[in-house]
């Protein structure tokens, strides 16, 4: 492929899907208007949902999900070996996601409530870069494809590879969205990073924080904020802990 | 400037007929807050009856029909070994209604800026051509301080202004598309008593601030307090939201990214608001940041407001509107950060000759 007189070869890439819904990857499938050309980028190696072919040689792996067994940890450890570049993408892979909300119970306990007396081999929830090195991250529940996108043309033409460092409350007020706070809620836009476009916030949803934590948030205020506006603390805690994107910030008690 | 009287039935008449053959945006509730006080925006309306004329204030300001908050400012096409680039003018002419004069200064503000600087904006010029507004006067709200600001009137930037003096609006026409919609109307010149109450009106408006913010002296206050322990002080409580540089009508502050197609065979470059109190907003390649603190950032944004940048002829550019001041969540307002710069520098003064402490 010709781009301003260089030419680039086809990224061989492949997409692995780990303790998630795979939802993720279903949204590298949508956006109809951009996936041809997106396609076109792009040597699909490995990728269930768009393709049967298997094969191990690929340059980029996309990985979604996380690392709830020990049989994935080993799956994984061989994808990091085959890859040049792992992205992990989606808050699964990049924070644990809500499935983390199992590490705040006894593992057995956890699998009682599920699978009776069933004998389950299962593991406290982990994110990618706690079992291999990740060299990118893309968060989101799900991701924006939009911004998949943007990253793989980044890779493609070797550009910077970013994510906006700013809350969402920037995206949420050039939207004319009504602050979720003046309607009595406790949102978590001030402190999560943007690049949904706020999507919940324009449908009056409050933000749970499923991209992580901004660059350089300003938590104590935020929580002061909250107690300020007499909200409830034990909200707030359930809310950052839902997609275990704030684990440094959760159990600042103080 | 001509000046006539409508009848508050005519006027809405004559907006009615507007809107109807116009992209109009007027104030409209948007919500009810926790309060239950409603909230405002700036909205398309299509009829008259989709106006809030009795709205108290927007949350946000009119400034992103002017410019928008994400815009591209050109397109590129690539081929083998060459490039084109594309720039196009495009606005659609719209109708602004219901603009205090706080906000109308806002855009004479912006005039300013993005037109008589050394490379004017022809984006914003089309736009701005392309865009008649329509003031209407108001009682100023608890928090209003456009009066310290000296923008509590406003005598230009817009093409009809509305002052309400009772069953009628006195109408100041500053623009002949203005005079020619309104001749198809009934409009009457004004009579000694509509004059007596126009004064009146103006006079109450004047002594109903409640707000009063000191800025005599405010930029050489400013350049003083360039390492005062204020800007750490409320920069702490700074979540580094942007909140109020979106809702500024004046902040005019942007990014710009080039934004390749999926198809590598175009580029998109990106214009997209920004503001000073976002963390990244001083940084540099090599990730260096020149204000990396949350007071710096800030500090900037008064400075940029109270005491002016060269672009704008070291004007301040705060209208008292206080919209980032109602929106902040953090409770930063420019009344209290100002206050607290002139209380420090009057404590100081205490420091220098104490008084004899009491018995």
């Amino acid at each position: 492929m010709q781009h301003l007189g260089f030419s680039h070869t086809k990224l061989k890439i492949g997409s692995f899907d780990f303790t998630c819904c795979e939802g993720c990857q279903l949204q590298l499938a949508n956006h109809e208007s951009s996936l041809p050309a997106f396609l076109e980028l792009l040597d699909i190696r490995n990728f269930r949902e768009i393709s049967s072919e298997r094969h191990d040689d690929y340059d980029i792996a996309l990985v979604e999900g996380s690392i709830t067994r020990q049989d994935e940890v080993e799956r994984l450890e061989t994808i990091r070996k085959n890859a040049k570049v792992l992205v992990a993408y989606g808050s699964c892979a990049c924070f644990g996601g809500v499935n983390s909300l199992k590490n705040n119970f006894p593992l057995d306990q956890a699998v009682r409530e599920v699978y009776g007396d069933k004998s389950v081999d299962t593991l406290p929830v982990r994110k990618i870069s706690d079992v291999v090195k990740v060299d990118y991250s893309i968060p989101g529940c799900p991701v924006s494809k939009e911004e998949v996108e943007r990253i793989i043309v980044s890779i493609a033409t070797g550009s910077i590879i970013s994510l906006p460092k700013y809350p969402v409350c920037v995206e949420c007020k050039q939207r004319l969205n009504t602050c979720l706070f003046d309607l009595g809620e406790i949102c978590l836009g001030p402190i999560t990073r943007a690049g949904c476009d706020a999507v919940c916030t324009s449908g009056k949803t409050p933000c749970l924080g499923c991209r992580g934590p901004a660059d350089d948030i300003n938590f104590p205020s935020f929580k002061q904020l909250v107690s300020d506006l007499k909200l409830s603390r034990d909200e707030l805690d359930e809310k950052l802990g839902f997609y275990n994107c704030f684990e440094e910030f959760r159990h600042d008690k103080s | 400037m001509i000046y006539k009287i409508i009848t508050k039935p005519e006027f809405r008449k004559f907006i009615d007929a507007l809107v109807r053959q116009n992209l109009s945006y007027a104030p409209k509730e948007v919500d009810v807050d926790k309060n239950g006080e409603p909230v405002y925006q700036f909205k398309e309306v299509s009829s008259v009856s989709d106006i809030a004329f009795d709205y108290s204030v927007t949350a946000s300001s009119a400034k992103h029909f002017l410019m928008p908050f994400k815009e591209d400012l050109s397109r590129f096409t690539f081929t083998d070994k060459d490039w084109q680039q594309d720039i196009t003018y495009e606005a659609q002419p719209i109708v602004l209604i219901g603009l205090r004069a706080c906000d109308i200064s806002a855009v004479t503000i912006l005039d300013n800026v993005l037109l008589n600087g050394q490379f004017p904006s022809p984006h914003y010029l089309a736009r701005r051509k392309n865009t008649f507004i329509i003031g209407m006067d108001h009682l100023p709200l608890p928090d209003c301080f456009c009066k310290s600001m000296n923008h509590h009137t406003v005598n230009d930037g817009f093409n009809l202004f509305c002052s309400d003096i009772g069953d009628s609006y006195y109408l100041s026409i500053n623009s002949s598309k203005a005079f020619n919609y309104l001749k198809e109307f009934e409009i009457s010149d004004p009579t000694d008593e509509d004059d007596c109450k126009l004064i009146e009106r103006r006079k109450l408006i004047k002594h109903s601030f409640k707000t009063e913010v000191e800025v005599t002296g405010l930029p050489s206050f400013l350049d003083i307090e360039f390492d005062s322990p204020i800007w750490t002080k409320w920069g702490d409580k700074c979540l580094n939201c942007g909140t109020c540089a979106m809702v500024c009508p004046t902040c005019y502050c942007y990014n710009m990214e080039d934004r390749p197609d999926t198809d590598l065979k175009g580029s998109a470059r990106q214009k997209q608001l920004y503001s000073c109190n976002l963390v990244d907003f001083a940084e540099v390649a090599g990730e260096h940041n020149f204000r990396p603190k949350n007071g710096d950032r800030l500090k900037y944004r008064y400075y940029h407001h109270y005491l002016g940048f060269a672009e704008n002829a070291n004007q301040q550019i705060c209208v008292g509107c206080n919209r980032c001041g109602r929106a902040c969540l953090a409770d930063i307002n420019p009344k209290d950060v100002i206050n607290d710069l002139r209380m420090e520098k009057e404590s100081c003064m205490i420091c220098a000759s104490p008084s004899p402490p009491r018995t």
